[in-house]
């Protein structure tokens, strides 16, 4: 479904992607696991069309969508929930969910998805008329992917989803993914937490300094000695 | 006398207000103080000039002088800021100075570097009794159009999927991207809305002044620019508030200064100015800005 091929991203002359090669099949996860400044958030800014790549190439479904502009990526099924949640702060929860599928879907379509959004995170309900700037971290989380799943994307690309929560909000957002795919969504995961991100993906690439340092199914990675060693402190 | 002051005083602040709120929306969604928004009244100014001329009844000029400060906001975001996308601020705020001076000149030597009178109708220029007080027809449409369009302005912004998109660019321009929200929609909006409030200010300006010229923006946009720096740069209700203060302030002024320190007046409003942004550096009412990656 998605595959990006020799990705180099600079800002600059900072080099913050070199070269990196990722495939997602339709229905997987991914992990994408590195160091601090590897390169994970800038990869996935460069799929979805927020940095354009110095070289290298990004196809979606069959499609070359290299360069494209945010919006036009977003309206061919991409959604990215980016680090740091970026919830509209002064926007109520329902503005925030309702933006995320103002231009994906038809005013009818759209309150249909929001109620199934309230429905898939029912803490959400009780803040539709609070300003998304007073809800708490784990909240602004699960509205920062309640708010991308109303364009009713294809593929879901979520960088860090567990940044600044506590173990028990963690371990329902890990459940939430798990059943996002489990409908059929395909998602790109980038998660410092590498342990939880190899249990719940297919498949995982490790990158460091900008390269692929590693790549290959989940179970083989988390069982080799590199992983073990730098990722999850064994 | 002083309800007259509080009248005149607020339809003053009211005309800031616009100003002020039309400069706020665009810094607050590029990050462009747009130095040749007082062209945009300008510009308002003559086509309303125009149309009279041509025999076009009030009403309708008064829409094409309106239309005409949108459309030229539209063209100069189009024609000169556009094609800067993603230059740094300094440049965007050069380009507007060289797009206000083009202008200018452009109207000293197309028209005329003299003012050019504008008949108001005798009824605009008349006012109400009430019991021994006397008040201005001309400041209250002021005051009451100024009211209309920030109600217009409110629900636009509330009400609308791109009032909504708005608020939120203002915050995080890049997630609405991510939402698929184009951004070109969104910037030509926020232009075509301060073109909107540019027009409608200079309306209110020429009717209680009668006349127009190539300079009539540079005085009442430089105080909206103040007025948007003290309410607290990009902030809409801020802008509202620092209008509506410096408009009192200076009738307060105007009224209670002795003749011989009038000429002060700016100095003594500039140094508030200053002293406000010492205790609130961020202005009255700060915008609420998120990280702008
Ligand atoms: N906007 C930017 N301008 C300049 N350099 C940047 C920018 N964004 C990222 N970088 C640099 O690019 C490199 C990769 O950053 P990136 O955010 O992709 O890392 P990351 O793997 O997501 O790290 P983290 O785990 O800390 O989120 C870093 O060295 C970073 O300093
Ligand atoms: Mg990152």
């Amino acid at each position: 479904m998605l595959s990006v091929r020799s990705l180099q991203v600079r800002y600059g002359e900072v080099e913050a992607v070199r070269c990196v090669d990722l495939t997602v099949g339709r229905g997987e996860i991914v992990a994408l696991v590195g160091a601090n400044g590897a390169g994970k958030s800038t990869t996935l800014a460069a799929i979805s069309g927020l940095v354009r790549p110095a070289g290298g190439s990004v196809t979606f479904q069959g499609e070359d969508v290299t360069g494209l502009a945010p919006e036009l990526i977003a309206r061919r099924g991409v959604a990215l929930t980016p680090e740091g949640r970026r919830v509209f702060a002064s926007l109520t929860t329902a503005e925030n969910l309702m933006l995320g599928g103002a231009v994906h879907l038809g005013r009818a379509a759209l309150k249909e998805r929001e109620a199934e959004m309230l429905d898939l995170f029912p803490i959400l309900r009780r803040y539709h008329r609070i300003k998304a700037g007073n809800l708490s971290g784990g909240e602004q989380q699960m509205l920062a992917i309640a708010r991308s799943l109303m364009s009713k994307p294809k593929l879901l690309l979520l960088d860090e989803p567990s940044l600044g929560l506590a173990p028990q909000i963690i371990d329902k957002v890990f459940d939430l993914i798990a059943d996002l795919r489990r409908s059929g969504l395909t998602i790109l995961l980038v998660e410092q937490n590498v342990a939880l991100a190899l249990e719940i993906a297919d498949s995982a690439v490790v990158i460091a300094n900008g390269n692929v340092a590693l790549s290959g199914s989940a179970a083989e990675l988390a069982t080799s000695d590199l992983v073990r060693q730098a990722y999850l402190g064994i | 006398m002083l309800v007259q002051q509080i009248v005149n005083a607020i339809s003053l602040g009211g005309v800031y207000a616009l100003l002020a709120l039309g400069l706020a929306i665009v810094f607050s969604i590029v990050g462009l103080i747009n130095f040749a928004h007082g062209e945009l009244m300008t510009i308002a100014g003559y086509c309303l000039l125009g149309a009279l001329l041509m025999g076009v009844p009030l009403a309708v000029a008064v829409v094409v002088a309106v239309a005409s400060a949108a459309i030229a906001a539209v063209l100069m975001e189009q024609i000169a800021f556009k094609p800067m996308r993603g230059a740094s601020v300094t440049s965007l705020l050069i380009t507007s100075f060289a797009v206000s001076s083009l202008l200018k000149v452009l109207f000293q030597n197309g028209i005329s570097a003299r003012p050019q009178p504008i008949a108001m109708p005798s009824w605009m220029t008349g006012a109400f009794q009430f019991g021994h007080v006397s008040i201005g027809v001309g400041p209250l449409l002021s005051i009451a159009g100024s009211a209309l369009a920030l109600i217009a302005l409110e629900l636009f912004l509330r009400r609308t999927v791109m009032g909504t998109a708005m608020r939120a660019a203002a915050e995080d321009f890049n997630v609405v991207r991510l939402m698929g929200i184009p951004a070109g929609r969104i910037i030509a909006t926020a232009f075509l809305l301060s073109g909107l409030l540019a027009g409608l200010a200079s309306l209110l300006w020429i009717a209680q002044r009668a006349s127009v010229d190539p300079l009539m923006g540079f005085t009442p946009v430089l105080k909206a620019f103040i007025a948007t720096v003290v309410g607290g740069l990009g902030s809409l209700p801020g802008a509202v508030v620092g209008g509506l203060l410096l408009g009192v302030i200076e009738v307060a002024l105007q009224s209670a200064l002795p003749p011989d320190v009038a000429p002060y007046r700016d100095a003594i409003v500039l140094s508030g100015v200053i002293l406000v942004l010492l205790f609130r550096p961020d202005g009255v009412i700060p915008a609420a800005r998120a990280q702008r990656s």
